[in-house]
């Protein structure tokens, strides 16, 4: 609750702030100060401490799962503010309200992560959506933005109505909008239930882009302003799953005969499509888009498996994967050039740079020792103990070893290949996040308790 | 604690020569490094080799059940000593071999030993697992760095592949662990379950098991990685990948299949051992043609484990003996080779057998050399791999799980014969008749090949005269592993 609260009282203000404060630096760190307050307020509540008492009559439930998924989303979210404020000066001059428009989604987010009622599902979605598409076309005078935030809008919509109706037929089966009372219901499930559970499955597809309802992600990543492309692919989407499995557990977990199946199809056909068109993608930046698509495809696993394991696979692979994709976009949105070629040679004059870049690829990849393949072994012993469905395992193992392909192409332009890149402008503290992103990933990976404890205790 | 220091040692100093600025101190830190190894590793052998000095284990993921549990056995024991004994030659083989960057190049192949080490000495399943991968990690960027024209996509075609192998192998770890009562990676619950399985769940296991070691053995027909890649990479990466790191494979098969899932392993060992000795025969057949010095070599040993791979499931003890001394010995033998081929081309410029000639009369301490390594790969007797080849076509021959022994130990046996043809063949138009171009300024061995070359001599003749030193170490680990694999009992359970 306290974070709820905090970022959308943080949000107005900032709104107001452009006015305000005049120089840019003040407005980042205005929003830094907000952010950082956020998170601790977020950690506060998990040891107790909760600001705000309202009762929401059971609609929302801060529980210990949606609070650490929270923390890791706020942790993420300032992580990617401070390696990417500076290219988001550069997007356009509504500084001030870009960064109110990423606090409203944070609202939204926490939301999501923490819903009982349907009804604050969508409200949740809507205040995740809206906002992106307005950083989605950002870029106002860039054609390409303006064309992925109308395409992303109307899909978005068309995909918010299919959950409104889905939502609306589940009510007229339980008579309440409240996720648990889905359960509750006696006998045979209805049809109107079962088309209700559809409708919400394919519309929660739609927005975690999996196969086949993914075709609006590459255009609207690729669209999109670089910074808020890293931060749509990787908070949003970690958002977009955490509330994917809070639905389906708490509203259709005994309904799992029915739409296991669905997800078993659906996590294969997203990592084929992924990770087979990663291969031939000639820019990192759209590579990074697929390959966001593929990583969907491990997630899914979790929802496909649906116990505990599943879960706390969840939390590390979101961790996991929003560690090391905001630091490949970071980068990235520095480069003038975001071909494979435009990185060659690219270790010579970056060492460091390509260093924590190879860290955050082999955990993508999900190479030992780090986070990534900590979070993906979660993902096949969730799979495993279903005890049947062993083909999907081996599918998404097969995959995997596709993925090196892409990822290692990137290892292989910025070590082995000759070539120049121009001289980048870092901060230290750019730098210094990045390095700090990367132990992160090699630390999570060797000792995953420092995160998982926190789900327990 | 020895089999801690086996990993800590090499990883230790492995990430501190990333920091180092020139050549010269990086190259001696990394020898000193190899030698500390080295002395461990016959200390392990003799002065602590009691039980206590030998294992170690503490909580890590405890959540999960798993732990850092490592201990050295007697196979673990040939296969550390292995490791051990063949940096310090490589390094000192190769000892004035110029290198970009040289301070990473020995900063990557010291982390490579300490994950080779730690896959021999792993007792958990997960950890094995760890180490599996780690070994491969730092050869990835070994491979792509320094090496032929070629080089990136020979690797990143021999990454995928064993990466594909691994996975599928985690798969299966895991779907055993989930079967396992107490949920646990340790050894010992894998090998009490391994008793309990179903024939069905066994086959499963034992495939997503198998491809990830029959890839890097290599096993026909998952080897095509395997000439590429030797023949693009530098001729130092490739001792470490043909001496140390092919061992992993045969290696994870006596200690992760055949005790695990016992009547898999049974049902499936004809073909296996067909498909091995389909292998040996092909890879021999193609080594006779190549006139590249490093893709002969290549072939050859592609046939040589092949052996490996059909005693392997002979499951005899007598074959599992051989399997353990010739893991030892081949390692010498194939390090000694690539000496031989890498001083070849440095001296003549080319690796091309068409183009050397009459070698022995400017280099005849090499020619010498070359020689008795040449017939140790050949497996004369008095020379080790005799012994080793001997006790696996024994082991072949005596098998009572197969009923094809007859055909497999003569079909086996004529890959020992096309072995001796391509390289005698090989000695013969390199060493004798009449001088080349390329021949003709060359000079013989200096200093530090002579010292190592000498070493390989002498390991050599000593194992072919006293194997028992080996076999000693290794008889209860064959006794265990052969006992844990019996099927007899289990398939009248059953």
């Amino acid at each position: 609750m306290n974070a709820l609260i905090l970022s959308a009282v943080w949000g107005v203000v900032m709104m107001f702030s452009g006015i305000l404060l005049k120089q840019r630096s003040a407005i980042r760190n205005f929003a830094l100060v907000g952010l950082v307050l956020v998170l601790s307020a977020n950690i506060l509540e998990m040891s107790g401490t909760v600001f705000f008492h309202i009762d929401t009559k059971g609609m929302l439930v801060f529980d210990r799962f949606s609070l650490l998924a929270g923390t890791i989303i706020f942790a993420s979210t300032l992580l990617y503010l401070i390696v990417s404020s500076k290219e988001i000066e550069r997007v356009g001059i509504h500084y001030a309200d870009y960064l109110a428009l990423i606090f409203f989604i944070l609202c939204g987010i926490s939301l999501v992560v923490s819903f009982k009622s349907l009804l604050l599902l969508f409200l949740g979605i809507e205040l995740i959506t809206i906002p992106l598409y307005i950083l989605t076309g950002s870029d106002k005078k860039n054609l390409k933005s303006n064309e992925a935030s109308l395409k992303y809008f109307l899909l978005g919509a068309f995909s918010t109505s299919l959950m409104l109706m889905g939502i609306a037929l589940i009510y007229g089966v339980t008579g309440s909008f409240m996720s648990l009372s889905v359960g509750v219901v006696k006998g045979e499930p209805s049809v109107l239930l079962i088309a209700g559970m559809i409708l919400l499955l394919f519309s929660m597809a739609f927005k975690a882009s999996v196969a086949p309802f993914h075709f609006w992600a590459p255009d609207a990543y690729d669209g999109a302003p670089t910074v808020f492309t890293s931060f749509m692919a990787t908070v949003v989407k970690a958002a977009s799953f955490l509330a994917f499995i809070r639905l389906f557990e708490d509203a259709f977990g005994s309904l799992q005969k029915q739409w296991q199946l669905w997800m078993a199809i659906f996590t294969a056909a997203t990592l084929f499509i992924g990770n087979i068109t990663a291969i031939f993608q000639q820019s990192v930046k759209k590579m990074l888009i697929y390959s966001s698509i593929s990583q969907a495809g491990f997630m899914m696993l979790a929802i496909y498996a649906m116990n505990s394991d599943a879960k706390e696979g969840l939390i590390m692979y979101i961790a996991a994967y929003c560690l090391a994709t905001i630091g490949l976009f970071a980068v990235l949105a520095k480069m003038s050039d975001y071909t494979f070629e435009g990185f060659n040679g690219f270790a010579k004059n970056h060492p460091l740079l390509a260093a924590t870049m190879t860290i955050f690829l082999l955990s993508l990849a999900g190479i030992p020792l780090t986070a990534g393949f900590i979070s993906k072994f979660y993902m096949l012993k969730a799979a495993v103990n279903t005890q049947h469905n062993l083909w999907l395992v081996i599918f998404a193992v097969v995959m995997a070893a596709v993925s090196i392909f892409y990822y290692f192409r990137l290892i292989q332009a910025m070590y082995f290949r000759e070539g120049t890149v121009p001289k980048l402008q870092t901060t230290p503290a750019f730098r210094v996040t990045l390095v700090l992103l990367a132990a992160a990933v090699i630390l999570l990976g060797i000792f995953p308790n420092l995160l998982l404890y926190w789900l327990y205790f | 604690m020895i089999p801690v220091l086996f990993i800590v040692i090499p990883l230790v100093s492995g990430l501190a020569l990333f920091f180092f600025k020139n050549e010269k101190p990086a190259r001696s830190f990394a020898l000193f490094s190899s030698l500390i190894s080295l002395v461990i590793s016959i200390l392990g052998l003799t002065a602590f080799s009691s039980g206590q000095h030998l294992q170690f284990a503490v909580t890590w993921l405890g959540f999960l059940g798993s732990s850092f549990s490592v201990k050295v056995d007697g196979m673990g024991q040939v296969l550390c000593l292995l490791t051990a004994v063949s940096y310090p030659l490589i390094f000192i083989a190769t000892w004035k071999n110029q290198y970009r960057k040289a301070n990473n190049y020995f900063a990557l192949m010291l982390l490579t030993q300490a994950g080779l080490m730690g896959v021999f000495v792993a007792m958990d399943a997960l950890l094995f697992y760890f180490f599996w991968e780690l070994a491969v990690i730092p050869m990835y960027f070994l491979c792509s760095q320094w090496g032929g024209e070629k080089r990136i996509q020979a690797t990143i075609k021999f990454f995928i592949y064993t990466f594909l192998g691994s996975v599928l192998m985690l798969v299966g770890i895991i779907y055993l662990y989930s079967k396992t009562p107490e949920h646990s990676f340790s050894i010992e619950a894998f090998y009490k379950l391994g008793k309990t399985l179903s024939y069905e769940t066994q086959e499963w296991v034992f495939w997503l098991f198998f491809f990830a070691f029959a890839v890097k053995m290599p096993i026909f027909p998952f080897h095509t990685w395997q000439p590429d890649l030797y023949e693009q990479s530098g001729s130092s990466i490739t001792m470490v990948l043909s001496g140390v790191m092919v061992k992993m494979g045969v290696f994870a098969c006596l200690r992760w299949l055949l005790p695990v899932v016992s009547i898999a392993s049974y049902r499936w060992g004809d073909v296996v051992t067909s498909m091995a000795v389909i292998g040996i025969l092909y890879a021999s057949l193609i080594a006779l043609k190549q006139d590249d010095l490093k893709r002969m070599v290549a072939y050859s040993s592609i046939a040589h484990i092949g052996l490996m791979g059909a005693t392997i499931f002979s499951e005899t003890y007598v074959g599992f003996q051989g399997v353990m001394i010739q893991m030892f010995n081949h390692c010498i033998n194939i390090i000694g080779m690539w000496i031989v081929v890498d001083m070849i081309e440095k001296k003549c410029g080319t690796r091309k057998i068409s183009e050397l000639g009459g070698l022995a009369q400017r280099a005849p301490s090499l020619a010498i050399f070359a020689m008795v390594i040449g017939l140790a790969n050949v497996a004369l007797p008095l020379t080790n791999a005799f012994i080793g080849e001997f006790m696996m076509f024994n082991g072949i021959f005596s098998s009572s799980v197969t009923q094809y022994n007859i055909v497999f130990t003569v079909l086996a046996g004529i890959g020992i014969i096309l072995a001796a043809i391509y390289i005698l063949n090989m000695i013969r138009k390199v060493f004798f008749g009449d001088l080349k171009n390329s021949t003709a300024r060359a000079t013989d061995t200096g200093w530090s090949e002579n010292f190592v070359l000498s070493v390989i001599v002498i390991l050599i003749l000593w194992m072919g005269v006293y194997p028992d030193s080996l076999l000693q170490l290794t008889k209860e680990i064959s006794e265990t592993i052969l006992s844990n694999s019996d099927i007899t009992s289990l398939l009248t359970k059953h």
